[in-house]
């Protein structure tokens, strides 16, 4: 049984890992849909943003692991942290739900993570600039694939349609966590770094407002409900979905392909 | 032309059409038939088209029909329509002598 690491808490490191777990618990939430999808063309579709995700997660660990000092790759920072210092939104830890669920998820956390790598792609970290520069074109289809979904589902049969809205119910309350300012975001505002999330709360409500709006959705009203899952501090699904996550690099350290 | 919209014994109205799907590998190439698929209108067509069959970077441009819109010829015309070609070699310029200086004929 492998041990935990122990993460160097570094304003930058935590600023990148928000984003960096952020794609990687999203993109294990996907995966899920792997063999379940409900055509064999969408299957495909989530399992490349899965794998999209993961991608761009791979790639923040890696230089948040190289920012941190303390030589860890991205597998130790993928697969054997403790829970508190995963620093992921928790609307992506939330258990996948149905379809209606996944492809709400995936607009509004694409819609989100779209409109952060435009900003990242101008970070004076030029590595950033990088990975954002590649993530963005994913990002964009991405966010037009669940957003046609939502279009579909939302105006679609009465079924569909019910569904869609309870999936919008429960996952707006989600979704005031992202715009909150801490010393974190100051920290990267003020270095350069990137943008604070507060930044892309107006473009993000626009466009998703634009989404519902298509789908003949009501955008729900703002609520006093705070998750905290930037903080560390999770929902009661992120053990359970970091179990299954780690549960081979902890029982066979260093097992790679 | 029959409504595409109406449910027929190809679509049923549970399923969704076929869309026969084209892609160009590269700009001045043309489009290859690749495959087909189901989806409920162009836009989703298009976008499952992208997520199949060029995902391993096989695309630049992707092109979408109606597999009921094609109009093919008739399987009982072969022998009428294409037999008769086997023996006109001579439609094959093959017979010429070219130059020395004439390269990739």
């Amino acid at each position: 049984m492998q041990a935990s690491i122990r993460l160097e808490r570094d304003p930058a490191v935590q600023y990148l890992l928000r984003i960096g777990d952020t794609c990687l618990i999203l993109g294990q939430r996907l995966a899920e849909w792997c063999g379940h999808a409900p055509i064999l063309e969408e299957d495909i579709a989530l399992t490349n943003m899965a794998l999209d995700l993961v991608g761009q997660a791979r790639a923040l660990l890696t230089h948040a692991g190289r920012i941190e000092g303390q030589g860890h790759d991205e597998d130790q920072l993928a697969f054997l942290r403790d829970e508190r210092n995963y620093f992921n939104v928790t609307m992506v830890e939330l258990p996948r739900g149905d379809f209606a669920f996944t492809v709400l998820r995936n607009a509004m956390v694409a819609t989100l993570l779209k409109l952060l790598w435009e900003r990242l792609a101008d970070s004076n970290d030029a590595e950033l600039a990088a990975i954002a520069g590649k993530a963005v074109k994913e990002a964009r289809y991405h966010q037009q694939h669940a957003a046609d979904w939502v279009v579909r589902l939302g105006d679609g049969t009465a079924e569909s349609r019910r569904r869609t809205e309870g999936a919008l119910k429960q996952l707006w309350l989600y979704t005031a966590e992202w715009f909150e300012s801490d010393p974190i975001d100051e920290q990267a505002r003020a270095s350069g770094l990137g943008p604070r999330w507060a930044e892309l709360r107006e473009p993000w409500q626009a466009e998703m407002a634009a989404i519902l709006d298509d789908a003949t959705l009501a955008m729900p009203a703002d609520c006093a409900f705070r998750s905290t899952g930037r903080s560390g501090l999770h929902s009661e699904h992120m053990g359970y979905i970091l179990t299954t996550m780690q549960h081979l690099q902890r029982s066979f350290p260093g097992g790679v392909w | 032309m029959d409504n595409p919209k109406e449910p027929t014994a190809a679509t049923p109205a549970a399923e969704w059409p076929l869309w026969e799907i084209f892609v160009r590998s590269r700009a001045g190439l043309d489009h290859k038939h690749c495959g087909s698929l189901h989806a409920a209108d162009p836009k989703m067509a298009i976008q499952l088209a992208r997520d199949v069959y060029t995902r391993r970077q096989e695309g630049s441009s992707i092109w979408v029909v109606r597999s009921d819109q094609i109009v093919a010829s008739d399987p009982g015309d072969k022998g009428m329509y294409f037999d008769p070609m086997e023996d006109k070699v001579y439609r094959h310029p093959t017979f010429y002598q070219l130059p020395d200086a004439v390269d990739h004929m």
